[in-house]
């Protein structure tokens, strides 16, 4: 027989290293690309286009892509997974086609998003004939971060207690006056989240634009919605398997803007959730 | 004059029969005690009247219930217009989770009344003073109404059924959550409003039934067993069960 407290030390100690082992990496990527790609960001390379094959200037064209996917991904996804959101939470009954609908939307979340991208490809750039382009992507991204908004809506209007809804209709409110009113203002910021973890997956996925929108190398800026763009993953995928002989500084400088825009969205969705919970008193 | 006309009323929770033959007569202008031991259904009767019944799944209802003139549970009633003449206090005060002014407005917003500014203050202001809230919160009306003391919470409650002009209050325990003074105090409020508005309240609390109703009707398994003035019920109660609750042989 072990003794107790000798067990225990060992139960803590394999628990504190496993916790260890989440954040080292994480730690270590986050790291490694600030160390290495922090000196490549100049203001050039942030506004310039890329030139000589990719191996030198900037990379504004890939930031500008992917803003306008992600932008309109959103304007896609968010109308149509919040009132989606809220027939699903509000409306719906509990029958067999609801749940076949809500078993589609938690099982879309797990879906490859590289199908997504041939779904793209079949769907919007073939089928509606969008051609390879920024509408194509955006939609594509959209359908892919639609599950995430759907979930999120759908929590935060569950979270908002019964009692409230009842009231409202004990005040003779109608059951839309009743949503509009009094659920949609207190489900806001977990809406909101749920759209900035969506906003996160989208800028920083490659597959999904891969096929649908992706210019190899388009030192321009888009001019319409229906022209292809660069975007930041997938030029980063570019200029560190395709294109030979680039500097290690430019590869790395343009993991750490990706990597920003990425965790600067994820950090404002934090900063909302932490201030609304400070809020909320029931 | 009689406010609501209860007759056969039948009420079903699926096979579950939660009301049976209800008959009734609640007087305007008057407090009307509804009690019995818990689960005989006085909140489902409550909540005939204001179809608050309607929100739950397999609810079937029989029978007539007349309040000025219409049936409140035919299925062509105007639920809206129902809702608002016939409105419930909780038995737990809920607040919206907006400030005290928006939580009055709120009821006069969703039915259009009040557009105008200063007249919409104006209705604020008299709903307030109506539950005697007026002279403590008329400075701090945009602050959160979730900050207010539970009795004050409750007469904010009230208040929000004054703007909309309701004129049946429908109370469910109203005070079940209060301290013996607030409870006091907000019994004495009651009697305050009942020169104004007839009042369905329904008690687990003998002595408050006895202070405060006019009436009392006594339920027992989802029946009416008897409905009198309040003294006749506690001093001399025609039927043996209303005796064996009274002097306190039930639950
Ligand atoms: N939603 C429901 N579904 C099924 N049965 C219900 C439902 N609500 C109430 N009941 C049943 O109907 C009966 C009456 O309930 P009700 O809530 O009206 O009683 P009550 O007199 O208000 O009790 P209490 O004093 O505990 O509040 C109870 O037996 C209860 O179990
Ligand atoms: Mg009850």
């Amino acid at each position: 027989m072990m003794n107790p407290r000798t067990v225990q030390k060992i139960a803590f100690f394999s628990l504190f290293l496993s916790t260890l082992l989440i954040v080292v990496p994480v730690g270590m990527i986050v790291v490694i690309i600030v160390q290495k790609g922090l000196p490549a960001i100049t203001w050039q390379f942030l506004t310039d286009v890329p030139r000589q094959g990719m191996r030198a200037g900037g990379i504004f064209p890939a930031i500008v892509g992917t803003l306008y996917l992600v932008l309109g991904a959103v304007a896609f996804a968010l109308p149509i997974g919040l009132l989606a959101a809220i027939y699903l939470s509000e409306y719906a009954r509990d029958n067999v086609m609801n749940r076949i609908v809500k078993l589609a939307i938690v099982n879309l979340a797990g879906v490859p998003s590289v199908v997504y991208g041939l779904f793209g490809l079949a769907m919007f750039v073939v089928w509606c004939r969008f051609g390879a382009s920024i509408l194509s992507g955006a939609l594509t991204l959209g359908i892919m971060i639609l599950p995430i908004i759907i979930t999120a809506s759908r929590e935060a209007l569950e979270a908002v207690p019964q009692t409230f809804r009842e009231v409202s209709l004990s005040l003779g409110a109608s059951k839309w006056q009743t949503i509009r009113h009094i659920v949609l203002p207190n489900a806001i910021p977990g809406i909101i989240t749920g759209t900035i973890l969506g906003i996160g997956r989208a800028a920083g996925e490659t597959a999904p634009i891969l096929f649908t929108v992706a210019a190899f190398y388009l030192p321009r800026l888009p001019k319409s919605i229906f022209d292809q763009a660069m975007a930041l993953p997938y030029h980063l995928y570019v200029i560190s398997t395709q294109v030979p002989n680039v500097d290690e500084k430019v590869r790395y400088g343009t993991a750490f803007v990706l990597l920003a825009m990425v965790l600067t969205v994820n950090l404002v969705a934090i900063v909302i959730r932490y201030k609304f919970r400070k809020q909320k008193k029931w | 004059m009689d406010k609501i006309i209860v007759r056969g009323l039948n009420l079903w929770y699926g096979d579950f029969p939660a009301l049976i033959n209800v008959n009734a007569d609640f007087k305007e202008k008057k407090i009307t005690a509804i009690i019995g031991p818990s689960g005989c259904g006085k909140s489902t009767m409550l909540r005939v009247f204001n179809r608050m019944n309607d929100l739950i799944e397999g609810v079937r209802v029989t029978g007539e219930v007349d309040i000025d003139g219409t049936n409140a549970v035919s299925p062509e009633a105007d639920l809206i217009y129902l809702r608002r003449k016939v409105g419930m206090v909780f038995q737990r005060p809920n607040p919206f989770p907006l400030s005290i002014y928006e939580n009055i407005a709120f009821g006069l917003k969703i039915h259009g009344i009040e557009r105008n500014a200063d007249a919409l203050a104006g209705v604020i202001e008299e709903s307030l003073r109506r539950v005697l809230l007026w002279d403590d919160l008329k400075d701090k009306l945009k602050r959160s109404a979730l900050r207010l003391s539970l009795e004050q919470k409750q007469r904010l409650c009230i208040a929000r059924l004054l703007a909309v002009k309701s004129d049946v209050l429908l109370m469910d325990e109203p005070c079940s959550t209060l301290d013996p003074q607030a409870t006091e105090r907000i019994e004495e409020l009651m009697r305050e409003l009942k020169n104004n508005y007839t009042i369905v309240v329904v008690t687990h609390n003998m002595q408050q039934a006895a202070r405060v109703s006019d009436e009392t009707g006594f339920m027992l398994l989802g029946e009416m067993v008897e409905f009198a003035a309040t003294r006749e019920i506690f001093t001399a109660p025609k039927d043996k069960r209303t005796e064996d609750y009274i002097t306190g042989r039930y639950g």
